[in-house]
C-alpha cells in the first residue's frame, strides 16, 4: 500500500491506517512526507510502515504494534505515549521523543533533543546521538540508552527508569545518581543495543538511576524542590 | 504559538528571487500565526550619507508626496519615494533624528516602520497569505529577510502588536514565545528614554535590545543578555544589515529549525516551512541549542 503526501491529505492517510486488519501485518509507505504533523497516529495493528521525508510533530503517536521508520528528521513528541510496537527515526528527533510513553522501543539514529524520554512510563529508548537537557525527567520505568552525550539536567526527579550512557553528561537532575554496573544492567543494555542494531560495548556505559530521597516529601529536601 | 522564518541568501545570484523563495515560508506558518504578519526585508541599500525609511498610514491613497516635498525643502535635499500598498519607501540625505521630528511634525498618524540603510518593515493584520499579497512580497529582492505569523496571546490583534519590531538603525525582532516580566522592564527601559507604543511584551524584548544596543552593545552581546534579563520563553530571530542571528531561551519550550546549503541558511519555527525552499533534501538541517546565539551573515 502507498500513498503520496503531495496528492493526500494527513487526515486520508491516517483514517486509512486505522482502517488496516487487526489480524494481518500490511507493509505501508508514505512518500513525499514535508514536516507534516500527526502522521501515523494512533495505530493499534500491526503494520509496517515507512514514512520517506521529514516528518512534523507527535510522528507515531500512542502507537500500538506498528513498526514504523521515518526516512528523515522528526518534531517535537514523536512516539509521544507509546503503548507497544516500535519507532525507528534514521535522522534527528526533536523535542520530547517518547514522552510518557508506556512501552515499545524507539530508536534515533541521530540526535535527540531536549526532554527526551520525559515522564518515560516503560518504553526503551535507544539514541545513537546525544540527547539535551532534562532527558528522562520524572523517568518512572523504561529504559533510555544515550550513545552519544546527555545534556543538563539528566534524570531531574527520577524514579525508577534506567538510564545508561555512554558519553558525557553535562549535569545530574535532582536526585539523579551515578549507579553500579551490574550483571542484570549489561544484560537489558546488551538486548536493547543489540535491538537497537548499535554495536557498542555495553561496558563502556554508565548507568543512572534515582536516589530515591524524592519520592516522598520531606522537609528537609526542600531546598532540591 | 506564532510562526517565525528567516532567510538568509549566501548565494548572491539568488537575490532576486528573494520573495519568491520567502513567500511559502510565510504561508506555511499561517497554522501558527493566522492574526498578523510582517516581515523585514533587506536590500536595494542606499549610501552611508542617506537613509531609508520605511512609513505606514492607514489610508491606503495617503498624499506622501506632500511628505516628500515637506522633507525636500526642511533638508535642502531630493527625496524619492516608492509607494507599496499603504506604505512607502522614502530615501533621502539627512540625519535619522531630525527627520524622524519633521515626519511626526507634518503628521502624527504616519508610523515610522524602520529606518536605516537597507532594511524595509511591512506588517499588517491578516492572514500571512493576504499580507503576501498586499505587499507583492513574491516580487522582492535583496540579501535576506525575516518573517513572523502571529497568533496574538499578551495582547490585541493590532498593526502595532505585529511583527517585525524596529530596534534600531536597520535593526528588528521578531519573536514567538511570551515573556513574564514584561510589565517591570518596560518601565525600567521607560526611565532610560525608550518609547512604547503597545502593552506588547515583544516590544520590551525590542525596546530591551534597541537599548542596549544604544549602550554600544553587539547584537550578540545584547542577545546573551536578553538571555539573562528577559523572563519567558522565547525563540528571537535579530535581523541586522549583514545577516540575522538566532536564539532560543535556555528551557526552549518554543521550536525552531535550522537549514544551511552552499546557497542559503534558513531557520523557521517548523520544519514545513522550509520544506519548499531548493535543496532542501540535501541541506543540513539542525536545532539550534538553548541558549546560545547564533549569527550568520557577511564579515
Amino acid at each position: 500500500m502507498e500513498f503520496d503526501l503531495k496528492t493526500q491529505t494527513v487526515r486520508d492517510v491516517n483514517q486509512a491506517l486505522h482502517d488496516l486488519p487487526k489480524d494481518q501485518e500490511t507493509e505501508v509507505v508514505v512518500n513525499n512526507i514535508s514536516g507534516d504533523h500527526n502522521l501515523a497516529v494512533g495505530m493499534d495493528q500491526p503494520a509496517k510502515i515507512t514514512l520517506n521525508g521529514h516528518a512534523g510533530y507527535y510522528c507515531a503517536g500512542m502507537n500500538k504494534e506498528a513498526e514504523i521508520v521515518v526516512n528523515g528528521n522528526v518534531g517535537q513528541g514523536v512516539a509521544e505515549n507509546m503503548m507497544s510496537g516500535k519507532v525507528h527515526i534514521k535522522g534527528n528527533a526533536s523535542q520530547s521523543a517518547a514522552a510518557t510513553a508506556h512501552g515499545g522501543l524507539l530508536v534515533v539514529d541521530g540526535d535527540a533533543a531536549a526532554r527526551c524520554g520525559i515522564s518515560m512510563k516503560g518504553v526503551n529508548i535507544v539514541v545513537k546521538g546525544s540527547v539535551g537537557h532534562m532527558s528522562a525527567f520524572m523517568g518512572q520505568a523504561g529504559c533510555l540508552v544515550v550513545c552519544g552525550d546527555a545534556g543538563d539536567a539528566l534524570g531531574d526527579s527520577l524514579y525508577e527508569a534506567h538510564l545508561y550512557v555512554k558519553g558525557k553528561v553535562e549535569s545530574l537532575g535532582a536526585d539523579c545518581v551515578q549507579k553500579e554496573m551490574r550483571a542484570e544492567h549489561i544484560e537489558e543494555l546488551s538486548a536493547l543495543l543489540k535491538q537497537a542494531g548499535c554495536d557498542d560495548n555495553p561496558e563502556d556505559f554508565t548507568r543512572y538511576g534515582s536516589g530515591r530521597n524524592l519520592y516522598n516529601f520531606k522537609v528537609d529536601n526542600t531546598s532540591a524542590y | 504559538m506564532c510562526g517565525i522564518v528567516g532567510l538568509y541568501l549566501k548565494n548572491s545570484v539568488l537575490e532576486s528571487q528573494l520573495g519568491e523563495l520567502f513567500e511559502p515560508m510565510l504561508i506555511a506558518m499561517t497554522g501558527r500565526g493566522p492574526d498578523s504578519a510582517g516581515f523585514a526585508i533587506y536590500g536595494d541599500e542606499v549610501g552611508d550619507d542617506m537613509i531609508k525609511l520605511t512609513l505606514q498610514h492607514e489610508d491606503e491613497h495617503y498624499p506622501w508626496h506632500s511628505l516628500a516635498e515637506i522633507l525636500e525643502e526642511e533638508f535642502n535635499t531630493a527625496v524619492s519615494v516608492m509607494h507599496n500598498a499603504n506604505a512607502a519607501v522614502l530615501k533621502l540625505s539627512a540625519e535619522e533624528m531630525p527627520v524622524r521630528a519633521a515626519i511626526t511634525d507634518f503628521d502624527d498618524s504616519i508610523r515610522i516602520m524602520s529606518v536605516g540603510h537597507s532594511i524595509e518593515i511591512l506588517k499588517e493584520v491578516g492572514l500571512p497569505q493576504q499580507i503576501a499579497e498586499r505587499f507583492t512580497l513574491s516580487g522582492m529582492k535583496g540579501s535576506h529577510i525575516i518573517g513572523h505569523t502571529r497568533m496574538a496571546t499578551e495582547s490585541g490583534v493590532t498593526m502595532e502588536g505585529s511583527h517585525p519590531f524596529t530596534t534600531g538603525m536597520d535593526l528588528c525582532l521578531v519573536h514567538n514565545g511570551s515573556l513574564s516580566n514584561h510589565n517591570r522592564l518596560r518601565e525600567e527601559l521607560k526611565k532610560e528614554g525608550i518609547q512604547f507604543e503597545t502593552e506588547n511584551d515583544s516590544e520590551v524584548a525590542a525596546g530591551y535590545l534597541t537599548w542596549r544596543l544604544r549602550e554600544g552593545a553587539s547584537v550578540k552581546e545584547a542577545l546573551e543578555g536578553a538571555i539573562e534579563d528577559l523572563d519567558g520563553f522565547f525563540t528571537f530571530t535579530v535581523g541586522t544589515k549583514d545577516g540575522f542571528a538566532v536564539v532560543r531561551d535556555p528551557i526552549a519550550c518554543k521550536p525552531a529549525v535550522m537549514a544551511e546549503t552552499d546557497d542559503y541558511v534558513a531557520m523557521a519555527s517548523e520544519y514545513h516551512a522550509l520544506s519548499t525552499l531548493p535543496g532542501i533534501e540535501n541541506a543540513k538541517l539542525w536545532e539550534p541549542d538553548p541558549g546560545k546565539v547564533y549569527f550568520w551573515g557577511k564579515g
